[in-house]
């Protein structure tokens, strides 16, 4: 399939036998804020609150593998950072990713290590290059970057050159 | 800048204390040592710590502790046009750039949503299968001198040496090849280029036979194997591990296979799978797969096709050398191209390849400008790492080199 669909609704239309919409909008009806189907990827944005309930169904519908978490930093729109999931099943050989917006203030949202021990070290990273928090993650400490380092260096407001 | 006051006296080992926790029982601390392992140790391929906390040789906790050679890809990248970054790709890691080049030119061709002739999508499949003998032959070199058997070394550098010389003979570099651009590739290989590979691929798999002569039947090299960093098919997939690794774990899954890109759907391949999940199964699996991936490119070698090797995309593939001294167009796109770089329109792609450690993810995001607003690369390595303290923890010190050994880490891919 290679049509674009860009609004909730119309991928809730085109793609309703998805089996992660499915899963999602029977257990947590309010958890897609939005979504979209473009170059053949499906995007499900969602509620930051709700990010590790939403892993956790999608883990238990059969997407079982967590390939990737990263961040994208959209400054100086807010919210700002848009914290990013892939997660791939292996049965159905199907890919889903999440976002899920972070604001600049103090940002944070729960870690989803308690479902995929795989997310600790991604975490960590996105921790370490743009700040933002994980609550509940075993040991939230810089991953790349030396301990006493200043500053989150993935973040647009970061200069490429570093500060001197 | 401000001082900072939690700043440690000797910069890098103050982590010590909060990576490694005492144990809570009562007068643990009396019973465990903490053993820092690199990074500057030969086993670690690279520069990667581990900090181990011993109970008299067997491993209790085991932390790795990464980041030694973070040079800030993904953010180099931010501040390049879409082409040039391909030359960043390779530098993530020295023993499969072409498989990197690869997955950054398909995701700028997903975003782009441009069709690359065939004949360049077969000789991509022909040197990504070409890379990861070139990378399982490095892997069985020093894996093998990590257990003691410092022979086998010699004999895979020999072939890997050939491989080399046909990377430096098709793209001019031995190692930081650059050799697939978005559209395409950079040049036509050059005449005798087939001839060549034809050579190798025909000593290879007696070659791999002389590798398996070596150590398969070897009791020493099988005794420091079998049985020894044993990791299920659940802690793999909740852990990340991709490639070999989860092959040997008994999870038959491949993207080249599973989800086929560059017209790997085209190539009849077997999968090799285990299911005993220990340092001698991935031994095992990554011998198969080099066989195969022999045959692979036996088939790409005896079905490639012929016609262009760049997309007709003018606005995005620079032109040929010729065009350009003869047509006014291509003289103007290609200062276009060099000079303001091409743009890609809006949005995301997660672009997946099988590289010789595992699943490689691109995640390039695009806000319709020249360049890229976000590059993210999705490292085996990376992953793999985390599962290390399963496989460790209750075995011996000598254990952890080989299971560091048995995944197949590249620093370089795992930092950035």
């Amino acid at each position: 399939m290679t049509e674009t669909l860009l609004t909730k609704d119309a991928v809730f239309e085109g793609l309703s036998g998805n089996v992660a919409i499915q899963a999602l909008r029977a257990a947590l009806p309010e958890a897609i804020v939005n979504a979209k189907f473009d170059r053949g990827e499906l995007t499900l944005v969602i509620a930051a609150e709700q990010i590790r309930a939403a892993c956790r169904i999608l883990r238990q519908a059969g997407y079982n593998f967590l390939e990737d978490v990263t961040c994208v930093d959209w400054y100086p729109v807010e919210p700002r950072f848009q914290v990013t999931y892939h997660i791939l099943s292996h049965k159905m050989k199907e890919r889903v990713r999440l976002h899920a917006m972070v604001g600049s203030i103090d940002p944070s949202i729960d870690s989803i290590t308690a479902v995929w021990p795989a997310a600790n070290f991604y975490e960590r990273e996105v921790w370490d290059l743009f700040g933002v928090r994980f609550n509940g993650h075993p040991g939230l400490r810089r991953i790349m970057m030396p301990e006493e380092w200043e500053g989150h260096p993935l973040r647009k407001d970061y200069p490429v050159e570093g500060y001197r | 800048m401000p001082e900072n006051p939690h700043a440690p006296e000797i910069p890098g080992f103050v982590e010590t204390a909060t990576l490694v926790q005492p144990r809570p029982e009562e007068g643990a601390k009396d019973r465990t040592m903490v053993l820092n392992m690199g990074p500057q140790h030969p086993s670690t391929h690279g520069v990667l710590r581990v900090v181990l906390e011993i109970d008299g040789e067997t491993v209790v906790k085991c932390v790795p502790d990464i980041g030694y050679l973070h040079t800030g890809i993904e953010k180099t990248c931010e501040a390049k046009f879409w082409q040039q970054a391909v030359p960043l790709t390779d530098r993530i890691d020295y023993l499969c750039p072409l498989t990197n080049n690869l997955c950054y030119c398909l995701a700028g061709e997903k975003l782009l949503q441009i069709e690359i002739p065939e004949r360049a999508q077969w000789m991509r499949v022909l040197l990504n299968e070409l890379t990861r003998l070139n990378s399982h032959l490095v892997w069985l070199g020093t894996h093998a001198m990590d257990i003691g058997a410092l022979t086998v070394f010699l004999y895979t550098f020999r072939e890997r040496e050939e491989i080399l010389r046909i990377f430096e003979h098709v793209s001019g570099q031995r190692m930081m090849t650059s050799y697939f651009r978005i559209g395409g590739l950079a040049l036509d290989p050059p005449l005798d280029f087939f001839d060549s590979v034809q050579a190798l691929l025909k000593v290879l798999p007696e070659k791999i036979d002389e590798y398996e002569n070596l150590l398969t039947g070897n009791p020493i090299f099988v005794n420091r194997l079998k049985g020894v960093g044993y990791l299920s098919a659940e802690d793999a997939i909740s852990l990340g591990v991709t490639g070999p690794p989860l092959r040997a774990s008994g999870v038959d899954w491949d993207l080249r296979r599973d989800m086929p890109y560059s017209s790997y759907e085209k190539f009849q391949f077997q999968v090799p799978v285990s299911s005993d999940g220990d340092v001698w199964a991935r031994y095992v699996v990554r011998l198969q797969e080099m066989r195969e991936s022999v045959k692979i490119c036996q088939q790409a070698l005896d079905g490639m096709p012929s016609g262009p090797i760049k997309a007709d995309a003018p606005h995005v593939v620079l032109p040929d050398r010729e065009k350009m001294k003869t047509q006014m167009e291509a003289l103007i796109y290609h200062f276009k191209i060099v000079t303001e770089g091409f743009q890609v329109p809006t949005g995301e792609v997660y672009q997946a390849v099988e590289s010789p450690r595992g699943e490689m993810g691109y995640y390039a995001v695009s806000d319709g400008t020249a360049k890229p607003y976000r590059v993210h690369m999705r490292n085996p390595s990376f992953a793999t790492l985390q599962a290390l303290e399963t496989m460790c923890v209750g075995r011996l010190i000598a254990d952890v080199v080989a299971v560091i050994g048995s995944i197949d880490i590249v620093l370089g891919e795992i930092d950035r």
